[in-house]
């Protein structure tokens, strides 16, 4: 089936050779961060993780979201997913392979990344999460590939299959949950240490994911012909909406004790990110940008007669997106590191070295997912026919 | 044929004696190759027997001295690259409210909020950092030690996020460039790892004192075994007022302080 993509036109291979670039120049970057260290990064003792992290967070949301269709269309027989599912599978394997180099990217000793498999930890949260990333991988991978597989030859999909489509219900969520548990156990860390923090996780994942796959289906309509339907996005929508009502009103929670109960470990988090800290006021504007973009994308996919119109409903979309990127891409990891434990305040940026490796790493996640969609529809276009 | 017999014999009691020497090393100390001595652990160690603690009289510590930060700081070769973002630290002096956030502030006399404090990792009872790390390149020693295996640690830094007491230095870049003064008493890290103070388990195992508590000209620290009731240590927690840092996480600090 891989043949399927090395045929294009002018544009896909544009789109390729584009894509290798921006690879090849996070691959010249990360060689300047092997050979100095995390020097080069903009990380340093207080903010010890930075845009890596925030990367990786996000992504594990995009991949859980998967389950959004995966869901409807294998358990209560959705008929209207029928095209989409395999995008949102195939998705999940991009967000998947970048949350894992994002993940290898920020560690100081690469080299020894199978010690997390030599010497294994179960009282340690990244164990799991090493564990859950990489079934979801290949349970994704498998499943996609093979139904997409079937479908080529015109024969159902193997029985054995259904069994790891239904596994990848529960997986999808046990990744993002685990994602949460990295961060909501570790005392002294007060904008994580909430049991709010893994719904929140969901509920923003189900939002942006679910956006997301909606505009990678009007891309798909636009470059190559091949439609989602309008019926997959419309629902879709429905879902984007519900979980972003979800997630602003979990973040209103949050708010409410930070501010209500008045204590500063809770509250100086929340601060520092709204309202700014001791005169420190770095990301304020970042996140009101991303609060009343996801309000307003919420609003306006809430709203039927707008909602149906493709442009809104892209625009809606993408303020979702853009506004969940950046509430845990940015602020919720940059966050927690403000006060530090010893009470200081440092203000994190990333370098361009950074920055770099990580628009490569988007992009090897990009490129993958090109390919895979490549093949799905190469192959959906040939059944056709 | 009688030369390859003889070849296979020759072969066969070299593995022997070979084997025989091998077996003797193991079984009579003085005969072996390689000498391996372990003074402190003469006993096979029980784990949870023992666990070393610290008190600081912070009453006697002078403003400004910084005599034990320098003798640690030189003997593990700690590097100094004169940069708070990548300060690598083991021990240091901080002002109260840093040292101690959630004691409190209010009207408190300056004595006490203009004095700064000795901080270093607290080797708690209930170490947040262990439980982190995803490949037991920290670890809680049979004498309650936090200890690092500088040779495990992949660099992710769960430990420093999950650290509420800012005990841990990454090091960003090459630490040897860091070091002016080299010392041979503690090896040098690499790039890449996780570092923080190991309460001198190098020193303990060679029946000495933490170093810091060696070079301190008042006396401030007094360190010992907080499982023996009889110990200077329990008899000076139980005689005076003492505080842990940040009690309230539950981590059970082993470090702890005389205020006033």
């Amino acid at each position: 089936m891989i043949e399927k993509a090395l045929k294009g036109n002018r544009n896909y291979w544009i789109w390729i050779t584009c894509l290798l670039l921006v690879i090849l120049s996070g691959i010249s970057a990360y060689s300047r961060q092997r050979w100095f260290g995390l020097t080069v990064t903009g990380m340093g003792r207080d903010v010890s993780w930075g845009l890596y992290i925030a990367q990786f967070t996000f992504l594990v949301g995009v991949a859980a979201s998967a389950v959004m269709v995966v869901l409807p269309y294998y358990l209560h027989n959705v008929k209207a997913f029928g095209k989409i599912v395999i995008i949102g599978e195939f998705l999940a394997v991009s967000a998947t392979l970048m949350c894992l180099l994002f993940i290898l990217a920020d560690m100081g000793r690469p080299d020894r990344v199978l010690n997390v498999m030599l010497f294994p930890s179960p009282h340690s949260m990244v164990f799991w999460d090493v564990l859950v990333l990489n079934g979801y991988f290949i349970i994704n991978l498998v499943s996609g590939w093979t139904v997409l597989g079937a479908e080529r030859k015109g024969v159902p999909a193997p029985t054995w299959v259904k069994p790891v489509i239904y596994l990848s219900i529960p997986w999808a969520i046990s990744i993002h949950t685990v994602t949460a548990f990295l961060y909501a156990g570790l005392p002294g860390r007060h904008l994580w240490l909430t049991a709010v923090l893994a719904p929140r996780f969901l509920a923003s994942a189900f939002a942006a994911g679910t956006s997301l796959l909606i505009l990678i289906s009007l891309i798909l309509k636009k470059t190559t012909g091949f439609d989602a339907g309008s019926e997959a996005r419309q629902k879709l929508a429905m879902l984007a909406t519900y979980a972003g009502v979800t997630n602003f009103f979990l973040i209103g929670t949050e708010f409410f004790t930070a501010f209500y109960s008045n204590i500063p470990g809770h509250l100086q988090s929340l601060q520092y990110l709204f309202f700014g800290l001791h005169g420190y006021s770095q990301l304020v504007p970042w996140m009101w940008f991303s609060l009343i973009t996801g309000l307003g994308s919420v609003v306006i996919l809430l709203l039927p007669g707008l909602r149906a119109s493709t442009k809104w409903l892209a625009t809606a979309s993408a303020g979702l997106v853009l506004s969940i990127w950046i509430d845990k891409g940015v602020g919720l990891i940059l966050g927690g590191f403000v006060p530090s434990p010893l009470e200081e305040i440092v203000e994190y940026s990333p370098t361009i070295t950074e920055i770099s490796i990580t628009f490569g790493i988007w992009a090897i996640g990009i490129l993958l997912l090109t390919v895979l969609l490549k093949v799905a529809v190469g192959v959906k276009e040939s059944a056709q026919c | 044929m009688m030369n390859k017999e003889r070849r296979a014999f020759i072969k066969q009691s070299g593995i022997g004696v070979l084997a025989c020497l091998g077996a003797a090393s193991g079984l009579i100390p003085a005969w072996s190759l390689e000498k391996t001595s372990l003074p402190a652990w003469d006993e096979k160690p029980v784990p949870g027997k023992i666990r070393w603690g610290m008190l600081i009289d912070t009453r006697k510590c002078i403003e400004g001295c910084q005599q034990c930060i320098a003798q640690c700081h030189h003997e593990h070769n700690v590097p100094d690259f004169s940069n708070s973002k990548e300060e690598i630290k083991w021990i240091w002096k901080s002002s109260y409210n840093k040292v101690f956030p959630t004691a409190s502030q209010q009207f408190q006399s300056e004595n006490i909020t203009g004095q700064h404090y000795l901080a270093l990792c607290n080797h708690c009872a209930d170490s947040p950092c262990t439980r982190a790390c995803p490949t037991e390149a920290t670890f809680k020693r049979w004498d309650g030690i936090v200890a690092m295996d500088y040779h495990r640690c992949i660099g992710c830094r769960f430990c420093m996020a999950a650290c509420p007491y800012g005990s841990r230095s990454f090091n960003w870049q090459d630490p040897r460039t860091g070091i002016k003064d080299p010392s041979t008493a503690y090896p040098t890290r690499e790039l890449g790892v996780v570092e923080k103070c190991n309460f001198c388990s190098d020193r303990l195992v060679k029946g000495l004192l933490p170093a810091c508590v060696e070079a301190c000209p008042q006396k401030v620290m007094t360190f010992g075994d907080l499982n023996d009731p009889k110990s200077e240590i329990r008899t000076l927690l139980e005689s005076n007022a003492t505080m842990q840092r940040r009690p309230e996480l539950g981590t059970r600090p082993s470090v702890f302080y005389i205020i006033q």
